[in-house]
């Protein structure tokens, strides 16, 4: 590889892009369009759920917990029973999204120190399941200040259970902005170098080049390079954003995201050069990305946990980057660890990116036929 | 001329094939160096993908190639670095400015880095670029883009300049500068294989090749192409044109009737009969038509040459079978 003619050509596809609006458009777009369409449903503010209420206690105490997180706005009364059954029944039927329940038995519990209410959630809705979680902070032992109990330092968590039904893996909402980075990059990378290589060939470009000595790799590297920058300021924004305005937590280090992030960019980029050797139009080679970006979407673990699927799909989602992507941002990301302690998916991403590379580059031809 | 003794290009039996259609059909070429060498013929007629085969670009489905002592496709990338090939249509970036277009050549084709600069300047210059370096490639009028893809095809001073219809989209003014920068690098030692369907344009190459419908039908100088014609071309002076070229149209041995202006061209077969005899014979079968009707001689021109080589009877015979 020569690189000055290398070097040529990374310059050529920089100034172009700088030139080209609606590319840019894309770069910035397409993250903070996704990040504001799943913003809204991680929206951890959302006030003013229907809830039913059960207090099977009727105690001051009993009172006083449900006057707080009322307080706290993120419910609001629906309807009251005297049993759980009926609240049990409206949740399914989707009139309430919340149920609280509070035992016959609530003050001997709090004495206890064991849990002392339940909330229900409808759990297929990830949103409602965050924003329950602040019902779960209400302070038990202040609220029935006015018995005899003493205010016992029991840590508050556990004392409000929360039962999540039809949502058993308990999906968290910060799950999702790391994945969105993995969904953006896997989206926008096939598509601009797809599209990028097929468009140089519909404006007649690639007959100049291929009629020149550029060798097949210093083609395919010129074109990856410019757009791994691209890809990690990509990856920026979106975290930026993620941690600024949703809170996510990078709990790991900063630099084995960026790490785990570049691997995903090339993998991804080398894919839309493949693509690019197949499709005879750009609207072609939009259909192709199209087509693997949505198993990447389906099957990664994204959109659905990825252990309750069949078998098949694990296998599948297996060879497609994203998967092992999402394992490595969530790891780091949300757990703190480390990349090293993940080098299964690490290493299945850096062989999808040589594979993906080198088959691209092989493909190739400097021919018009 | 200045003929060297090894031919640039050696071609045998070229044939390239598009599923049934052949589009290069069984080419035998000589392209003698430091000249510049046409191609003549009508769209389709296989000038792009013959060049492109030369290129190295497509295989031949048949046939032998040698470019530069060259074996092609085999050694194409070889080749590579001692052509320039300016394509069809501009395929420069349009997106890039004239400068940086230049530059990016340069620096792909290997021009030393230290002679960039003033290879770009000089190219600049030579081509009427300079005021507008700056400006984008896109934004240029037709002949400023052509002037550009020359000056790109050239930035390394290549051995052998493959140009495919250069001036398609050109002014003629723009046209005869154009040819004029063809001649100082033919001068300069450069080969040059340019395609064409512009008459004029052929007329000035050194040699020439007819294309039709993918078959070689004329190999030779203009001069000499135009001068195997001698006593087969004719002009009809009359005051009805077009109600007697039907009837001109249907004598034996009559291969087209062009109109021009108030008279009529006529192109006779390769016939045994004397150009006296034709004329006479010609202004009797025409005088119950037009009394005043008189025919002479003419000079061969290239463009009955074009006409000659792709509709005499073989010819017709052969491809409309
Ligand atoms: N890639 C291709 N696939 C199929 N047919 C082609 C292709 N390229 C050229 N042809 C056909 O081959 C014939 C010759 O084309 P071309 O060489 O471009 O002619 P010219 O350059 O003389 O106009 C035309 O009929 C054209 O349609
Ligand atoms: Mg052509």
């Amino acid at each position: 590889m020569n690189m000055r003619r290398l070097w040529a050509i990374v310059m050529k596809e920089l100034r172009q892009l700088a030139r080209d609006r609606i590319t840019l458009a894309m770069i910035v777009g397409i993250p903070v369009l996704l990040l504001a369409l799943f913003g809204y449903a991680i929206n951890l503010n959302l006030r003013g759920l229907h809830a039913g209420i059960a207090d099977q206690a009727q105690t001051a105490g009993s009172r006083a917990l449900v006057m707080d997180m009322l307080a706290t706005g993120v419910i609001e009364p629906g309807m009251q029973a005297p049993t759980p059954a009926p609240l049990m029944t409206a949740l399914k039927r989707g009139r309430i999204s919340v149920a609280i329940v509070i035992p016959p038995d609530f003050e001997r519990r709090r004495i206890d120190g064991r849990a002392v209410a339940q909330v229900v959630v409808d759990g297929s809705d990830s949103t409602v399941r965050a924003a329950a979680l602040q019902l779960l902070q209400v302070p038990i032992d202040s609220a029935a200040s006015d018995t005899r109990a003493p205010p016992r330092s029991t840590p508050v968590e556990g004392r409000i259970r929360l039962l999540s039904l039809y949502n058993p893996e308990r999906r968290s909402a910060v799950n999702i902005v790391p994945g969105l980075v993995g969904v953006i990059l896997t989206m926008t990378m096939v598509l601009f170098t797809a599209v990028a290589v097929v468009r140089e060939r519909e404006r007649g470009n690639m007959e100049l080049l291929i009629a020149t000595p550029l060798s097949r790799s210093e083609l395919m590297v010129g074109k990856v390079l410019p757009y791994v920058v691209i890809g990690l300021l990509q990856t920026t924004l979106i975290l930026a954003l993620g941690v600024g305005v949703f809170r996510v937590p990078v709990r790991g280090s900063l630099w084995e995201v960026y790490a785990a992030a570049a691997l995903l960019i090339v993998a991804n980029l080398a894919m839309g050069l493949l693509i690019s050797t197949r499709a005879k139009s750009q609207f072609q080679a939009m259909q192709m990305t199209f087509f693997v970006f949505l198993p990447s979407i389906l099957l990664s673990g994204f959109m659905f946990p990825f252990a309750g699927m069949p078998r098949a799909a694990q296998w599948l989602a297996e060879v497609l980057p994203l998967t092992h992507f999402l394992r490595l941002i969530r790891g780091v990301m949300l757990r703190g660890a480390g990349l090293w302690a993940m080098w299964p998916d690490v290493l299945a991403l850096l062989a999808f990116a040589l594979v993906m590379m080198t088959l691209a580059i092989t493909r190739f031809r400097k021919r018009l036929d | 001329m200045n003929e060297s003794a090894t031919p640039a290009i050696r071609v045998r039996g070229l044939t390239r094939r598009f599923g049934e259609l052949v589009a290069v059909d069984h080419v035998d070429l000589e392209v003698p160096a430091r000249q510049v060498y046409g191609f003549l013929g009508p769209n389709g007629s296989g000038k792009s993908t013959t060049i492109r085969m030369l290129c190295g670009l497509l295989m031949p489905s048949e046939g032998e190639i040698e470019v530069l002592g060259l074996r092609i496709p085999a050694q194409a990338e070889a080749l590579r670095r001692q052509i320039g090939y300016m394509t069809q249509t501009f395929s420069l970036f349009t997106d890039l400015s004239v400068r940086e277009n230049l530059a990016f050549m340069a620096a792909v084709q290997g021009v030393p880095q230290r002679q960039t600069r003033s290879r770009i300047d000089a190219l600049l210059e030579q081509y009427h670029l300079a005021d507008m370096q700056r400006q984008l490639a896109g934004t240029l009028s037709g002949g400023q883009r052509q002037r550009l893809a020359l000056a790109a095809a050239v930035v390394h001073e290549p051995k052998l300049l493959f140009l495919d219809e250069p001036t398609s989209a050109v002014d003629p003014q723009s046209r005869r500068d154009f040819w004029e920068a063809l001649f100082t690098l033919a001068d300069a030692g450069t080969t040059l294989l340019v395609s064409t369907h512009y008459m004029d344009e052929a007329e000035r190459c050194h040699r020439l090749a007819i294309l039709d419908r993918g078959r070689l039908v004329a190999d030779d100088t203009p001069a000499a192409l135009a001068g195997a014609l001698a006593g087969r071309t004719f002009q009809v002076n009359t005051q009805h044109p077009r109600a007697l070229q039907p009837t001109l149209a249907q004598w034996p041995g009559v291969l087209s009737v062009a109109q021009i202006g108030a008279s009529l061209r006529v192109l006779m077969a390769a016939d045994a009969d004397a150009a006296e005899d034709i004329c006479t014979r010609m202004r009797d079968a025409l005088r119950s038509s037009d009394a005043k009707v008189s025919v002479s001689a003419v000079t061969p021109s290239l463009e009955d040459v074009f006409v000659a080589a792709t509709r005499e009877p073989g010819a017709v015979e052969a491809t409309s079978s």
